[in-house]
């Protein structure tokens, strides 16, 4: 019999807010995305835990900089803090290696993480999820029933492809959608945009490349002063983030 | 002390199962542990006992066994089965502490020890489950 399950929902019952960073692709920012609203959240004076979900291919640490910390061990896990972020990620315990998993071990070390990490008290929880509607998604759907989830998207037409099934799902199982972000904006087009409101989903903007980005990663203080950042706020205050 | 999260979760989902069973008192609970995530017993069946002072009177007279399970692999691409007792020497510490919060990650720092396939399946001994509950309605 399944034994981790059911403690579950008490381990995030002190937390007010779950938001789930999600795409249809890869490569398109959710783990900026994820990781830089951690990090705006927390300057903004909330409690902020960061989980990171992409079990292959976690990329959170690397955003943030972190290095050399591990949970703290007391009646569970305790996530270390990075920028004042309770941070948890598999990269604790595969030290970077390459991660192969297959479906069901992904099920299991998604509960094992739920069932012994202790956020205690928070006002958001951010979940960086990995692409598509595989093993994570319908677990965070299944385990997780009061997440919302804010889906990130580029400019292509390829990339929205897929991000219109995430959403259609979602929207198939009645799940809140925070809304759409664009990122990685290089011309004035409306198509994104319009897409969104066909679906009769709340657009929220878009980020445009920011070419000096790249010298920020790894370094929370420098994240917070970039071109990035700036917009993503903007984009915040028509949320209710 | 990880053992305390995982006696609360084996306690949480008994008291549902009860919930659900209509049982009024549970007399005995059988406890599987798999030897892959090498769980101090000790602490484990000590942190049983004192989430159990704290649950009043269903759980009050239970009776907890606890069944150590020989954790087996299995190569998908050999087909070669091993058992995790003859890999552990290999592993350092850090790698065997690893294994001990999640077990899935035996696949991160150990091989199939004939093909050297990452890709192998924990056929048995995993982690901690229940075997069974027994109680009276």
């Amino acid at each position: 019999m399944e034994a981790r399950v059911s403690v579950i929902e008490k381990r995030l019952k002190s937390i007010k807010r779950i938001i789930s960073v999600a795409s249809g692709k890869g490569g398109v920012g959710k783990s900026l995305v994820a990781s830089t609203l951690a990090l705006n959240l927390v300057e903004k004076g909330h409690k902020v835990g960061l989980l990171d979900l992409d079990l292959y291919g976690p990329s959170s640490h690397i955003i943030l900089g972190v290095k050399d910390v591990f949970p703290e061990e007391e009646k569970g896990i305790i996530p270390p803090k990075i920028h004042g972020i309770k941070f948890m990620s598999i990269v604790y315990f595969t030290e970077d290696k390459p991660s192969a998993f297959r479906g069901i071990d992904i099920t299991n070390i998604i509960i094992e993480l739920l069932a012994i990490t202790q956020w205690g008290a928070l006002d958001y929880l951010i979940i960086d999820m990995p692409p598509g509607i595989g093993d994570e998604t319908l677990d965070v759907i299944r385990f997780i029933k009061k997440s919302e989830f804010l889906v990130v998207t580029t400019p292509s037409k390829v990339v929205m492809g897929a991000v219109s099934k995430l959403l259609k799902i979602l929207k198939e199982l009645k799940i809140p959608v925070i809304g759409v972000l664009e990122n990685m904006k290089m011309t004035e087009s409306p198509i994104i945009e319009d897409s969104i409101i066909e679906m009769n989903l709340p657009f929220i903007g878009s980020i445009f490349f920011d070419e000096n980005l790249e010298d920020a990663i790894g370094d929370g203080d420098l994240l917070l002063k970039t071109k990035f950042m700036e917009e993503l706020d903007n984009n915040l205050k028509k949320t209710n983030l | 002390m990880h053992e305390w999260a995982l006696a609360e979760s084996i306690l949480s989902t008994v008291l549902e199962a009860a919930e659900k069973e209509k049982l009024k008192t549970i007399a005995e609970i059988k406890i599987g542990i798999g030897e892959l995530q090498q769980i101090e017993q000790d602490i484990f069946e000590f942190a049983l006992n004192e989430i159990i002072k704290s649950h009043g009177k269903k759980l009050k007279n239970v009776k907890i066994s606890i069944e150590t399970e020989e954790s087996t692999l299995k190569c998908k691409i050999c087909e070669h089965t091993w058992k995790f007792s003859d890999m552990k020497k290999k592993l350092n510490e850090d790698e065997s502490e690893a294994i001990h919060f999640i077990p899935e990650v035996a696949f991160v720092h150990t091989r199939c020890p004939k093909c050297g396939s990452p890709d192998f399946e924990i056929t048995t001994g995993r982690g901690v489950s229940i075997i069974s509950i027994k109680g009276k309605r």
